[in-house]
């Protein structure tokens, strides 16, 4: 084993194989940077290339490119407040505020620190695990997977904020919205409303970008600042190190849930971020600061995302069985260079398994370097006036939207829940709660209808099941004792809520919980048309959540002024009062343009209108300068298009005319 | 591998003399030439699955045998299911050679069951190749078995079986161990058959099947150690028609065999009807690549070529193995064969399988 391992290294350390490892390094850098474009863009550019190229450079080129996406992807979730990527949503809750207050430099190095550290842990564990790898993997049955389940949704506990009432409402519209689409149990198609888009669910990427990102932006074009307002970018490299060493210990734990998470398949790393955040935030004494700028919320799920990618490979490689879009692409890869997965990588093929660890901790390393070095430039854009970003941003997201199902469909869907998440913000609803119900609903349900199945529920008595019932306690314990939100730490729960004494100013957040209200009931009536089986699930959540609503709206209704469940940001947030702030909506006015347009013309044609009627009626710039604005983000998304061979969602136009590609 | 390339080259001669009669292996690929041009080769997955690796696998080959080197590319359209991808194929394809569509076992069922989403017409196409695949059927030890000769200590066994669902390429288990007479739970929602391997080695399920390849390199190690026992595969089609031996597994009994041991004569009736329409459609006729009906022979003749061309290459002799498992890519009559009996159900049979499905399985397809 220990020659195997050496004889991967120098193996790997060939110069061809190390120029394919940085090539993967830097097309990965470059997908990273863009928020919201991840391992399955990457990857899917590179496999035109990996063909007859021998096993180790196209492993070393792949794993460079896939592990560089956590550290790469940092970078829009703390300059931007736009998560780069499913697993770092989480780093955007305190890597933000960072940013926002200079401290861009420090946050960046801290994470970057973070993300080499649990990227080589997870190359370090996988190197002794692979060996006793099966075992442990087959060790999880779906009653244990079940139950890692209800751990992540515990989670809710402690990200619920003031509110505990409205957090748990938040994440039963996140496991209604994961309950679209087919029942795992019967195929019956629930919510789906006749319409063809909805009978897939909706997509992951749309769900996180409309709820994270949009949000921000719909918030940072109000004022027409920079990120960084007048605040100094700041140094802060020394300390941020320092910050760093002095939360080993929470990176460490850290990093030990994410490649945990990542080793056990069927999980999926999507709340991999939350999960290692929610225990930061239960195991510090002091969490006044969390949601406002702490270090520690950078830290946590950067050691935990990357630590995951390397566990993720696990299941890839020793059963076949990708635990996320990005290792499913992995996997046809391996296929196509000639690997195929199973035991044997473990004994005859070992010197692969090998080079995929060695490549994954030397890309983790020059990743976390190249990063440092780029911090500082790139850093510079929150400097930039947020409209000239704006628009570029809305494009990004969009085009990372329609990844999913190359439809317009996806473009309504972001619009949709973008709605939804600027009014969870205003509300101060927990934005995170709904994202781990989304995930975990369809988990929950499979992994809970599957245990029954096969064990009935004496599931409930094998010694896994107790044990992660047991920590889901703790969890749920603890999170509730030290509840954070975007405000920083909520509990002990005062009724000393900032707050507008009229009825009338309530009538906003009673009208957005009436609204939730009224999705339940939806949820509820879809629920009673479907066999046992496939309505269990949704009607419980549907009735948990009709109860928990007529709570909070019963406390909005009659609660007294500052009672804890009042919130609304358009009546107490910092920038009431101030004139030159605009309103709420012309952000989602802007992106329903965007949207709108694309559907009547297609997306190039929509996104080329769109610019020049941003940069002129918006921004109020020249002709020149706006045609200039346009054509960078039309070629953009042309050259990108262009190397991912896909095809732009079309709109009414197309149906009507057939026009060339990238047109159609 | 060559073997039943060859045995299935006859079936397709003997049993559709028709389609020879429609000329489709005919004229010579001289006058077309794609040079400088961009063929799409639209699947209706997303990126990473079985399908979209099958494409990325033949794409360069393709590229390189077809005449003029045209760039091709493959696009992933997915969605419903490979649903709405084909829709988009069916509606948009011009009939130039540019557009080509390749189809799994997952775009077949649908049309075969009456899907509503389905907007396509398998009548409508020409068919460029198909590639056929085959798998194993096992079980655990613990039920007493210690080969295939024991088959009939199952059948009044509790067998339970990781299903990806009713309507996916479980459908063909689901319909076979129906007609065997096995008492099978199935559990659904397992997202692949490598997840449910997992669940048997688990020993959450008794019985399994995978695909040859996966066999091979998952299970055989298993049955190899004594944790798992083969008891038959699906096996091919012979030129009868028939289904007979997989030659990748001489040594297992086809199906056909195995319902032979247990019920001492070969299955026949409807439900032996079904069964083997499904059968076609998911292993022999699994992958296919079309073009819109009205294309130019010579252009389907130059995309046969290509096809048959590329199997000399040592690229695609390399890794077709890892890739296709070890059945060769068919073209010509053969492929138009296994074509019109993978897509071909007739409306009884239809009714009762989709009865069937909605009586005992709560599949709703949604028709009302």
């Amino acid at each position: 084993m220990i020659d195997t391992l050496f004889l991967a290294l120098t193996e790997l350390l060939r110069f061809e194989h190390l120029a394919y490892m940085f090539l993967g390094l830097f097309v990965g850098l470059m997908i990273g940077v863009l928020p919201a474009l991840g391992g399955i863009a990457g990857l899917s550019l590179m496999i035109p290339f990996i063909y007859g190229m021998d096993q180790v450079s196209a492993l070393a080129m792949l794993i460079g490119l896939l592990a560089i996406m956590p550290t790469g992807d940092t970078f829009s979730s703390i300059l931007l407040g736009i998560p780069g990527g499913s697993s770092s949503q989480a780093t955007v809750l305190d890597g933000f505020p960072l940013a926002k207050q200079g401290q861009a430099a420090r946050a960046l190095s801290t994470a970057f620190i973070s993300s080499m550290f649990g990227g080589v842990f997870g190359a370090v564990v996988l190197t002794g695990f692979v060996f006793i790898a099966r075992p442990v993997i087959l060790a999880f049955g779906s009653a244990e997977l079940f139950m890692l389940a209800l751990l992540g949704l515990s989670m809710v506990a402690v990200l619920s904020g003031r509110s505990l009432v409205k957090g748990i409402g938040a994440c039963c519209i996140g496991l209604v919205i994961g309950s679209i689409g087919a029942a795992p149990a019967t195929g019956e198609f629930r919510m789906v409303f006749d319409i063809e888009y909805l009978y897939d669910g909706i997509p992951l990427v749309v769900v996180g970008m409309g709820v994270f990102a949009i949000p921000e932006i719909v918030d940072l074009m109000r004022s027409n600042q920079s990120i960084a307002g007048e605040m100094p970018l700041g140094k802060g490299w020394t300390r941020g190190i320092r910050d760093w060493t002095r939360n080993w210990f929470l990176s460490l734990r850290c990093a030990a849930v994410g490649c945990t998470v990542g080793v056990i398949p069927g999980l999926g790393g999507s709340v991999v971020d939350w999960i290692a955040y929610g225990h930061a935030v239960q195991t510090s004494k002091d969490t006044s600061n969390f949601g406002k700028g702490d270090i520690r919320g950078v830290i946590a799920p950067e050691s935990a995302n990357n630590a995951m990618s390397g566990g993720a490979m696990l299941p890839t490689i020793l059963f076949g069985i990708p635990g996320s879009g990005a290792m499913a692409v992995f996997l046809g890869c391996m296929v196509l260079i000639g690997i195929e997965p199973g035991p044997s990588m473990v004994t005859t093929d070992l010197h692969l398994t090998y080079t995929m660890i060695w490549s994954l901790a030397l890309a983790n390393i020059f990743g976390a370097i190249a990063c440092v070095a780029l911090a500082r430039p790139i850093a510079g854009l929150t400097k930039v006036p947020f409209q000239y970003m704006a628009p570029f941003l809305m494009v990004m997201i969009a085009f990372a939207a329609f990844q999913s199902t190359r439809s317009v469909n996806d473009l309504i869907a972001l619009l949709a829940l973008g709605v939804v998440g600027v009014l969870m913000k205003r509300f101060g609803w927990s934005r995170p709660a709904l994202l781990i119900g989304y995930v975990l609903a369809p988990q929950a349900e499979t992994f809970l209808y599957q245990a029954v199945q096969f064990n009935g529920w004496s599931f409930l008595g094998r010694t896994g099941v107790i044990i992660i019932g047991a920590l889901t306690l703790a969890s749920i314990f603890f999170g509730l004792r030290n509840r954070v939100d975007e405000h920083g730490k909520v509990v002990p729960v005062e009724d000393n809520a900032p707050d507008v004494p009229q009825f009338k100013a309530h009538l906003p957040q009673i009208g957005f919980a009436a609204a939730v209200l009224a999705l339940m009931g939806l949820a509820l009536f879809d629920a009673m048309q479907h066999d046992f089986l496939g309505k269990v699930f949704p009607l419980s959540v549907a009735v948990v959540g009709l109860v928990i609503v007529s709570v909070l709206l019963w406390e909005l209704w009659f609660g007294k002024v500052g009672h804890h469940s009042h919130f609304d940001a358009e009546l107490t947030g910092d920038h009431v009062g101030k004139p030159e702030v605009k309103g709420l909506w012309s952000g989602l006015i802007w992106l329903s343009v965007l949207v709108g347009l694309s559907a009547l013309v297609g997306f190039v044609l929509g996104v080329a209108a769109f610019f020049l009627a941003f940069m002129r009626l918006r921004v109020g710039a020249s002709w020149l300068k706006s045609l200039h604005m346009t054509a960078w983000a039309v070629g953009g998304i042309i050259l990108a298009a262009w190397m991912l061979s896909l095809n732009f969602p079309s709109g009414l136009l197309q149906s009507l005319i057939d026009l060339p590609w990238p047109l159609r | 591998m060559k073997n039943t390339v060859n045995v299935t080259r006859r079936v397709a001669l003997g049993l559709v003399a028709g389609a020879v009669a429609l000329g489709l292996a005919g004229p010579a690929a001289a006058d077309v030439d794609f040079s400088g041009q961009t063929i799409e080769w639209i699947i209706p997955f997303s990126a990473g699955g079985g399908s979209d690796t099958w494409a990325r696998f033949n794409a360069p080959l393709l590229s390189k045998y077809l005449p003029g080197n045209p760039v091709v590319v493959v696009v992933n359209e997915p969605g419903g299911g490979s649903t709405k991808g084909t829709n988009l194929f069916a509606a948009r394809a011009k009939p130039d050679g540019l557009t080509i569509l390749g189809t799994s076992a997952s775009t077949q069922f649908p049309y075969l069951l009456g899907d509503p989403r389905v907007r396509y017409e398998y009548k409508d196409w020409k068919i460029a190749m198909a590639g056929p695949t085959g798998g194993v059927v096992y079980t655990t030890p613990n039920l007493g078995l210690t080969g295939p000769q024991d088959i009939a200590m199952l059948k009044d066994k509790e067998l339970v079986y990781a299903s990806q669902g009713a309507t996916s390429l479980d459908l063909v288990p689901l319909l076979g161990f129906r007609l065997m007479g096995f008492n099978v739970q199935h559990v659904f929602g397992f997202k692949g058959r490598g997840d449910g391997r997992l669940s048997f080695e688990r020993g959450e399920v008794n019985i399994d099947f995978q695909t040859s390849s996966a066999y091979l390199k998952n299970v055989q190690p298993l049955v190899d150690a004594g944790q798992a026992v083969p008891l038959f595969s699906w096996g091919v089609l012979n030129e009868a028609g028939e289904v007979v031996r997989d030659p990748t597994f001489p040594d297992l009994p086809s199906f056909v065999e195995a319902y032979e041991t247990l019920h001492g004569a070969a299955p026949s009736g409807p439900e032996h009807d079904a069964y083997f329409a499904f059968f076609t459609a998911g292993f022999p006729a699994q992958k296919m690549v079309f073009l819109p009906g009205e294309t130019p022979d010579e252009i389907v003749a130059a995309y046969q070529k290509a096809f048959e061309d590329m199997k000399a290459d040592p690229d695609y002799q390399a890794n077709a193995e890892a890739v296709l498992g070890s059945y060769g890519q068919v073209t010509g009559a053969l492929a138009q064969a296994l074509f019109e009996k993978g897509t071909t159900i007739t409306p009884e049979l239809r009714a009762q399988v989709s009865g069937m499905l909605a009586a005992e399985y709560g599949v709703k397809l949604g028709e009302d």
